[in-house]
């Protein structure tokens, strides 16, 4: 593996028993990128998830003690997610902590959010590390499969699911 | 959903599970193949029963087990959109700041 590879950017570690880390690295200065993650104008065109789904509501009160809130919608079917949570430290353009807790019960409880900007050589490291309630919280989101192969046990629940006879499976 | 996390949360629970792909069975053939004790094995099954993940009939006195498909398949369709959630996101955001960089120089070509 080269560590340089421009395409090997996206890594998922487990810095602790309660945490999930997300690292990516842009190719922009990092108050762009804190900018994208703050501004609810730039949010809405990114944060959106599959294909077909557009974030309707976007509020973000930028300071600590402020809340934000996120709403997804399913255009085919106007089936909606949503989360929020209140912002606890902020440091422009380094650093935000906020709560998170999603209003479908995806994960039980409330989880805090850390991201940080790191900037070099005009690249940005943008990490996000989620520390959930319990192990067990954490372990369940993982084998949710947020990367492929960060959990062994994903790669055993994905040969399972691979093996199912799936006639036309809906949610 | 939930408690189709919850219960494949557990290791031994994913490990009876990964049992039954291969077909139907008896509680005491999980006990020996998972080496717990049989009273840890039916809290598990049951756990799972609960979530709908396992069903069991009655042959000759002895509970066999089998798997439910249908939670998993729910779960499967999830968690492939799951997955490649963050992956889109983070490209389109690499496109927004191309985006912002390029109004950026070019605004301060203008001035």
């Amino acid at each position: 593996m080269n560590p340089g590879a421009a395409k090997s950017t996206f890594t998922i570690t487990t810095p602790s028993d309660r945490e999930i880390a997300m690292a990516r690295v842009f190719n922009a200065p990092r108050r762009l990128v804190f900018d994208a993650l703050t501004r609810p104008e730039l949010v809405k065109q990114w944060l959106l998830g599959p294909p077909g789904w557009s974030m309707p509501v976007c509020e973000i009160d930028l300071k600590v003690g402020g809340t934000y809130r996120y709403v997804w919608k399913r255009e085919s079917d106007g089936t909606e997610m949503s989360s929020g949570g209140i912002f606890r430290e902020i440091t422009v353009p380094d650093r935000i902590v906020a709560t998170e807790k999603f209003e479908q019960p995806w994960y039980p409880g409330e989880s805090l959010v850390t991201s940080t900007f790191v900037e070099h050589d005009s690249k940005t490291t943008l990490t996000m590390t989620v520390l959930y309630e319990s192990r067990e919280t954490r372990d369940m989101v993982l084998k949710s499969g947020m990367e492929r192969g960060v959990a062994a046990s994903y790669d055993r629940l994905a040969e399972l699911l691979a093996s199912l006879d799936r006639p036309g499976a809906t949610i | 959903m939930l408690d189709t996390f919850k219960a494949l949360a557990e290791p031994n629970r994913l490990h009876i599970v990964e049992l039954l792909r291969a077909g139907p069975r008896p509680v005491g053939d999980m006990v020996h193949r998972l080496r717990l004790r049989q009273p840890q094995v039916s809290k598990h099954l049951r756990v799972l029963s609960d979530a709908g993940l396992v069903e069991a009939r009655i042959d000759a006195q002895r509970r066999i087990y089998a798997l439910r498909p249908a939670p998993l398949q729910q779960l499967d369709v999830w968690l492939e959109k799951y997955r490649q959630l963050w992956e889109q996101n983070f490209r389109r955001l690499d496109a927004l700041l191309d985006d912002l960089q390029a109004k950026e120089s070019k605004s301060k070509r203008k001035r």
